[in-house]
């Protein structure tokens, strides 16, 4: 993820506290790779989600999405399905980190996590901060990164981050 | 203004004389860990971040537990890559099956996490070493192999959540109830992005296991961090397992909480939490009759002697009922080891349980214990989420050990006291 970078893409919706375990089921975790994992992301909600989704898909979700374990294979899992970014009203803790970490865009927004519905047309314009809806012909804002995770987004995640703090140079 | 546990710790991690909450800061970290379930994918990241070497080995901690001994080909690749990563790497904490553990109960015990300390783990329960007096967190693997290359990580300071317990625990009521009530007050992301600190006179009556289990489960009301101050008890534990209290705090008397919450155990009843969240909580009394397949007695949450002890009390001279499986896994080595002398592991399989060696495997749905098609768990265990011990329409119901050894007897939801 770039910060400039717009997003479109339909909405795949679903509810409060989707945890890891939802994401992606423990018995793929036995695998990390994007490739290996995308084809499992959102199993444990809808075993047919990664096969239904378009790639630049977003997720919008309610409240503590990606609540529950450390496993970063669940933003993983997601970048592997092709999902383009999650919008939620709130995230996990340790998920919104492992998302920043791995270039998973995700927004924080609760009206338009209460506001999007399934098959809605969205389109996210990170440089303005705004989310909107082109379905419902509906703007909303999402809360701006703190200044540490936005240095970590700019450097392109926490890989070329620490790249850059050992003086090394860009991955090829 | 004064500082709470939380923001001392961080202040002295980031050399800083005083840190408050809200504030971002980078610290150094004392203490990383992982297991063989997150350090493979941490190994990748490490290469890809192009380090070759980490900051501090003595400060790295690795440990087999979540998938060993090894549950198929893939897990048995995922644990030699770690195996390999810590004799490349000159890591000596390393623990190999057989003389390991869930890595919650083995920090601890062998002393590798003090007091004062900054620990990050690439596990969300990492925040049970809190109950040392430590700012323990889980983190994933990214940022876990940052910290391997660097030793150091950011972190936004959390508020502090105080919660008082006060009172004393009746019998059959534990720690675990007080928490799983603390998660139902709070819901499951009540404390969020927070640090619970706890106080109260009932932590004066609870033994270092009993103060793990309290911090174990601060994650599933979304916390950063759960903690207790180090006190007499917390001093006593660690210099006993070869730690040191030399960086020891407490928080200030003029610190600022965000809420204060006290939790009366003394009203306690054993406490459940139904399918498919840990805060979803209700008296054990309210499920009475409920028929379950499969009793679960482990976890880093309860896999502890005393567990053990409390299970083994109730099964001795009782049989598991006929249509239930008991799954009992004590955590550590020393553990089992010190439950095979007391007897307490003759007393669990002649009443019928199987008893495991040491893993995390059916807590997390992975392996020895896995639930198939709308099978009913009751599980001493931490997480209840959808499909977290196996099929997806498999319910798990959550609860302490005495209450788990009375179901297994039943075959139904039952208070200890009301065995016959």
């Amino acid at each position: 993820m770039s910060e400039g970078e717009i997003l479109r893409g339909r909405v795949w919706r679903f509810g409060d506290h989707v945890d890891t375990d939802v994401i992606i089921p423990v018995r793929y975790c036995n695998m990390f790779r994007k490739e290996e994992l995308g084809p499992h992301a959102m199993a444990g909600a809808d075993p047919e989600f990664a096969s239904r989704i378009a790639p630049g898909d977003l997720i919008v979700a309610g409240t503590n999405f990606g609540c529950g374990s450390s496993r970063e294979t669940a933003p993983v899992a997601l970048l592997g399905a092709g999902v383009g970014a999650v919008v939620a009203a709130s995230f996990g803790r340790i998920f919104f980190r492992n998302a920043v970490n791995v270039g998973l865009p995700i927004f924080e927004s609760p009206e338009a996590s209460a506001a999007c519905q399934a098959g809605d047309r969205l389109v996210v314009d990170a440089a303005r901060g705004v989310i909107r809806n082109e379905t419902r012909g509906l703007s909303f804002p999402f809360a701006p990164y703190s200044a540490q995770v936005a240095e970590i987004i700019a450097a392109g995640g926490l890989v070329p981050y620490v790249r850059r703090r050992l003086g090394l140079p860009a991955e090829e | 203004m004064g500082m709470t546990l939380a923001e001392k710790i961080l202040a002295r991690a980031a050399g800083r004389s005083a840190v408050c909450a809200g504030e971002l800061v980078t610290c150094t970290v004392d203490k990383i860990m992982a297991t063989d379930i997150t350090a493979p994918l941490t190994i990748e990241v490490f290469r890809r971040m192009g380090a070759t070497r980490v900051a501090d080995p003595e400060a790295c901690i690795l440990i087999n537990d979540h998938f060993v001994p090894a549950k198929d080909i893939r897990s048995a690749d995922f644990a030699r890559a770690m195996r390999e990563f810590a004799k490349e790497q000159g890591i000596r904490r390393y623990f190999e099956v057989g003389r390991s553990g869930i890595c919650h109960v083995l920090v601890p015990e062998k002393g590798l996490v003090s007091p004062g300390e900054l620990f990050v783990g690439a596990d969300s329960h990492t925040c049970t070493a809190g109950a040392l007096g430590a700012f323990a967190t889980g983190v994933g693997s990214t940022d876990l192999a940052a910290a391997w290359a660097l030793k150091e990580l950011w972190f936004r300071v959390p508020p502090t959540l105080r919660v008082e317990l006060r009172g004393s625990f009746g019998p059959h009521v534990t720690s675990k109830d007080a928490v799983l009530r603390l998660i139902g007050e709070l819901g499951v992301e009540g404390a969020r992005y927070q640090a619970i600190e706890f106080h109260g006179e009932a932590l004066v009556t609870m033994p270092m296991h009993a103060r793990l289990t309290l911090c174990n489960m601060a994650v599933e009301a979304g916390a950063k961090a759960g903690m207790i101050p180090c006190d007499d008890i917390t001093a006593a534990y660690v210099t006993a397992h070869g730690g040191s209290v030399d960086r020891a705090v407490t928080p200030d008397a003029d610190a600022s909480y965000t809420a204060v919450l006290a939790i009366d155990v003394s009203a306690l009843e054993p406490q459940v939490a139904e399918p498919f969240m840990p805060s979803n909580i209700r008296p054990v009394g309210d499920f009475r009759g409920l028929r379950v397949d499969q009793v679960f007695i482990g976890s880093c949450t309860n896999g502890y002697l005393e567990d053990l002890r409390a299970a083994a009390a109730i099964l001795r001279g009782r049989k598991v009922a006929d249509g239930v499986r008991l799954i009992v896994t004590p955590a550590t080595q020393s553990i089992y080891l010190e439950a095979v002398r007391e007897g307490i592991v003759a007393d669990l399989v002649e009443a019928g349980a199987a008893v495991t060696t040491p893993t995390c495997g059916a807590c997390l749905g992975g392996h020895m214990g896995v639930l198939g098609k709308d099978e009913v768990a009751l599980a001493t265990t931490n997480r209840n989420f959808r499909g977290r011990m196996g099929d997806l329409s498999a319910r798990v119901y959550l609860a302490n050990p005495a209450v788990a050894a009375a179901t297994a007897v039943t075959g139904t939801i039952t208070h200890p006291e009301e065995l016959p």
